[in-house]
């Protein structure tokens, strides 16, 4: 998890594309100076940085159900319950399905446990479109290959 | 019709919080209902699910930039409910 760059996902642990499924891994670092201020004393990881964590895992999914061919950008949250903390240097597992593929736009429903304890989930809707430049798509591409994306679900067929 | 209209202006009135008697066939979802974007998302999502279909927004939207459409063919609710209506029928010939 590299907070400074707001990119949250570490690894792709399974993309299943016809299940419309991924698992997803997230290391919350043990230091960070967001725990500074969020809590002196009692640092927790933030619940939008939880919901950013479950949107990102779910970009990776309709991106790969896309291939690559459209960028999801977060456009509503909703029923998001923080359901116990998050603290430094928990491992994140991430699930998420997706519910509905739309004209334009997708809904997913997240989950995110520690240790198998569900702590965090959410249904979020995204507008899906074409990436918006080049620069962006080879950004993701290059990203992807970091995390694991598996190549044969990026292949144009 | 009525009951595609019936169950839209439901959809309409739940999802946007809009009185139920202020919608009628005759409303523009945009210019009358002061639905935006965002909310008509939902409203699409709902419909989809309701109607087992997928509205093709994208390609109204596009039809609707390019001027080969206007916004009150697929935006004022009985042509929305009549196009639901076609995607149904399509779906139900296809299967």
């Amino acid at each position: 998890m590299h907070l400074e760059y707001f990119q949250l996902v570490d690894r792709i642990v399974d993309l299943d594309l016809g299940e419309r499924t991924i698992t997803v891994e997230a290391q919350v670092p043990r230091q960070n100076t967001i725990f500074e201020g969020h809590f002196p004393g009692y640092p927790l990881m933030p619940g939008v940085l939880l919901i950013e964590a479950m949107a990102q895992s779910s970009g990776w999914l309709l991106i790969a159900l896309t291939k690559f061919e459209r960028m999801p950008f977060l456009a509503s949250v909703k029923e998001a319950k923080m359901r116990s903390f998050v603290t430094p240097g928990d491992l994140l597992t991430i699930n998420v399905r997706v519910v509905h593929e739309g004209s334009g736009y997708a809904v997913t429903e997240a989950k995110i446990r520690v240790n198998g304890e569900l702590r965090s989930n959410a249904t979020i809707t995204f507008g899906v479109i074409p990436f918006p430049n080049p620069e962006l798509r080879g950004h993701m591409e290059a990203m992807a290959t970091r995390i694991g994306f598996p190549q044969q679900a990026a292949s144009h067929e | 019709m009525s009951s595609t209209f019936d169950q839209v202006a439901t959809i309409i009135a739940e999802t946007c919080d809009i009185p139920r008697d202020t919608i009628t066939p005759e409303s523009h979802a945009i210019d009358d209902l002061g639905i935006d974007s965002l909310d008509f998302l939902d409203i699409a999502f709902a419909i989809d699910k309701a109607f087992g279909i997928k509205l093709p927004l994208e390609k109204w939207t596009q039809e609707v930039n390019d001027g080969k459409a206007t916004t009150e063919q697929y935006f004022v609710l009985k042509n929305l409910c009549a196009r639901i209506d076609e995607l149904v029928a399509a779906k139900s010939a296809g299967a």
